[in-house]
């Protein structure tokens, strides 16, 4: 009896790991190349939401270079004084536009009507754009403007092409154009570093060098990943005190059920 | 000499036998709770179903306070959960805890339904729990859809615009028409304003009443036959001579306590999505759906949620849009029939042949298969790949009315086999 128990559950034991590994081959194949979806050439970067310095850079950015025509209509200045450690006074004196109140949101400087009179298009809200884009996608975007006489703004984006906007921080970048595109296409190396900015030559210099304006796009590229979900900051705070108890929880409840079933056999 | 403590203690009795006589609590907790009888052996799979009660709850208790601030208007849905968002006090968290039940709510019920296949907890006399189960699980589909379309994003919108022309296949047939089914579940010629009112009211009233309706079903006929076991064997045979079952335990206290452990566990994982990934990487709330939705830009790549990538991917697998409907509402309807397919002699997967288990391996490996096909772009080589998966997904139901007859079972034991 027992060792016919005992050859049943090598055989249980056999079988599921057959089981097991015949998931684990299923799954893996083709999974890798056959549902990658659309590898892409942005550049990754890094942000760190808490960076409360950075956050402050990138406010600064968004307030002098994006409000003029987009909007962050989910967003009060309020809550930025709160979030990035600011006095109200401070947020009201350097951000907040005459004539608003710090309940308010971030409104565009201009209506809709006369940004669509102006660009073709009326420029989106920018509140969500990092949740719906991504991080590396406003990156990217933001350093792949070069200037292109066919469009109507006069400026285009190797991210976006065609894009009504035209390159808003141009005097902290200066312009770049595209090199040679052959150049790249053609050299039949190694395309493993191709690297979205590296056909561009900067034609003419900015108020920023190269490297502070990357600076400068990350720091607002920051900003807008806290503006797109605000409440991230909380979660971080919160979320590792409510694992914690819920860890302490599961012990308990362990050792409760461990001293319950003691007289199950 | 009656202390204040003794006179109050008897007052309270009194109170509770007037109460008991007239509404049956004590018989009721006895029935249910400190003498129904489960089989000792219930292992970790056994853990999904209390946790399923325990995420509807939590879906229903969330969802009150969601609608306390949401605004079902297509002019103000999207900033009303923007609002929820960043306005209301946690509102964040109400709206994650929603948004992750509904992604963990499908994991539990599949986790659960899988326990069912692997030991048979469907077969006789246990086919209405399976029955119920199943109905919860359509209504539970409907509920996720429609709740899916109220943010109102890019992906709602267009989601609920591909989902609901699929009832378009269907052709006139005099009295109905494919054409018309639509127009009348959209209350418009289009998605717009007055399909997100309905589902509104559908998804916050109607399915949740009908959800818990039928999990008190699925309960009340669980506990009328009792559990099933890992084993698969009756415990209600063998009784001792005051009539518990030999191989049985009290749910409560050894189950409820058992269960709070797998509560604790669940919520540990469950707490951690919510803080610190609740977008899981665009599989739990999708990118395009941070976008309001517009009827006049289309997205590129218009897919379900993950818990219905797998029927969305049988669904593209058949070429023809009606054939395509048939054969993906059939993939869902063949479960139905489960119980009456398995002809097994044996109920539980431990004791039947290794036939048996490579199709139900199989089995799960194409409903996990399709379901990543399901999200992928349909390319032709993921077309192929989803129609023989989907032939490998309705193979295991041939399979089941064949293999009985071609392997040969274990001996069931007389008593329920432990680990200790």
């Amino acid at each position: 009896m027992n060792k016919q128990h005992h050859s049943n559950d090598l055989r249980r034991a056999t079988a599921n790991r057959l089981l097991g590994l015949l998931l684990l081959a299923g799954l893996g194949l083709g999974s890798g190349a056959a549902l990658a979806a659309g590898g892409s050439d942005l550049l990754s970067v890094d942000i760190n939401v808490k960076d409360k310095a950075a956050l402050q850079r990138g406010v600064r950015t968004f307030n002098d270079y994006c409000l003029g025509c987009h909007g962050a209509d989910y967003m009060r200045y309020k809550r930025i004084a709160s979030d990035l450690g600011y006095a109200e006074d401070q947020v009201e004196t350097r951000l907040l536009p005459p004539g608003r109140e710090m309940a308010d949101a971030l409104k565009s400087a201009i209506t809709p009507e006369d940004a669509q009179e102006l660009f073709g298009a009326v420029p989106p809200n920018l509140s969500l754009s990092a949740r719906s884009r991504g991080a590396d996608w406003l990156y990217t975007y933001m350093l792949a403007f070069y200037p292109d006489d066919t469009t109507a703004s006069g400026w285009n984006n190797l991210v976006f092409p065609n894009a009504a906007m035209p390159h808003a921080m141009w005097e902290l970048q200066g312009i770049q154009e595209q090199a040679d595109a052959h150049d790249s296409a053609d050299d039949g190396g190694d395309h493993g570093h191709a690297d979205i900015t590296d056909s561009f030559e900067l034609v003419e210099a900015g108020l920023q060098s190269p490297e502070e304006y990357r600076q400068t796009v990350k720091d607002l590229v920051t900003f807008m990943v806290y503006l797109s979900e605000p409440a991230q900051l909380k979660r971080a705070a919160i979320g590792p005190w409510a694992i914690l108890f819920l860890v302490l929880f599961s012990v308990l409840a362990w050792v409760l059920k461990k001293e319950y079933w003691r007289d199950v056999h | 000499m009656a202390t204040p403590a003794n006179s109050m203690r008897s007052t309270a009795s009194k109170v509770g036998y007037w109460v008991d006589q007239r509404l049956p609590i004590s018989s009721f907790w006895r029935d249910h709770m400190s003498q129904y009888y489960a089989a000792k052996n219930l292992n970790f799979w056994y853990f999904f179903g209390s946790l399923s009660l325990l995420v509807l709850v939590i879906q229903l208790v969330s969802g009150i306070f969601l609608t306390m601030h949401y605004k079902p208007d297509a002019a103000q849905a999207f900033a009303s959960v923007e609002y929820i968002m960043r306005d209301v006090p946690f509102g964040w968290l109400i709206r994650y805890i929603h948004s992750t039940g509904a992604s963990a709510f499908f994991l539990v019920v599949y986790l659960h339904m899988f326990r069912a296949m692997l030991y048979g907890s469907y077969r006789s006399p246990r086919e209405l729990i399976w029955i119920f189960g199943m109905l919860i699980y359509l209504v539970l589909m409907a509920e996720a859809f429609m709740g899916y379309v109220l943010p109102w994003g890019q992906m709602s919108y267009w989601g609920a615009q591909v989902i609901i022309s699929l009832f378009g296949a269907i052709p006139d047939l005099g009295i109905i028409s494919g054409d018309a089914l639509v127009e009348w579940i959209r209350g418009d010629f289009t998605v717009s304003d007055a399909t997100l009112n309905r589902f509104f009211a559908l998804h916050v009233v109607a399915l949740p009443l009908a959800l818990v309706m039928l999990v008190l079903l699925h309960i009340t006929a669980l506990h009328q036959v009792g559990s099933n076991n890992p084993d698969g064997i009756e415990i209600k045979k063998n009784k001792d001579a005051t009539g518990k079952p030999v191989d049985g335990i009290a749910f409560h206290p050894y189950y409820t306590v058992k269960d709070l452990v797998g509560v604790g566990v669940f919520l540990t994982l469950f707490a951690f999505i919510i803080f610190f990934a609740p977008d899981g990487g665009g599989l739990l709330l999708e990118h395009d759906n941070f976008v309001p939705a517009n009827p006049l830009v289309t997205p590129a790549h218009i897919k379900p949620v993950w818990y219905f990538t797998p029927f969305f991917a049988i669904l593209k697998a058949v070429p023809d849009k009606l054939g395509g409907v048939i054969v993906m509402g059939a993939a869902v309807m063949v479960l139905f029939f489960l119980p009456w397919l398995d002809r097994s002699p044996v109920k539980s997967i431990r004791y039947k042949g290794w036939l048996s288990k490579l199709a139900l391996a199989l089995f799960v490996i194409s409903f996990v298969r399709l379901g990543m096909l399901g999200m992928g772009e349909g390319t032709p080589a993921q077309l192929l790949e989803s129609q023989i998966w989907t032939i490998v997904y309705f193979g295991y139901f041939v399979s089941l009315l064949f293999i009985p007859r071609l392997e040969k079972t274990k001996p069931v034991p007389e008593r329920v086999t432990t680990s200790h």
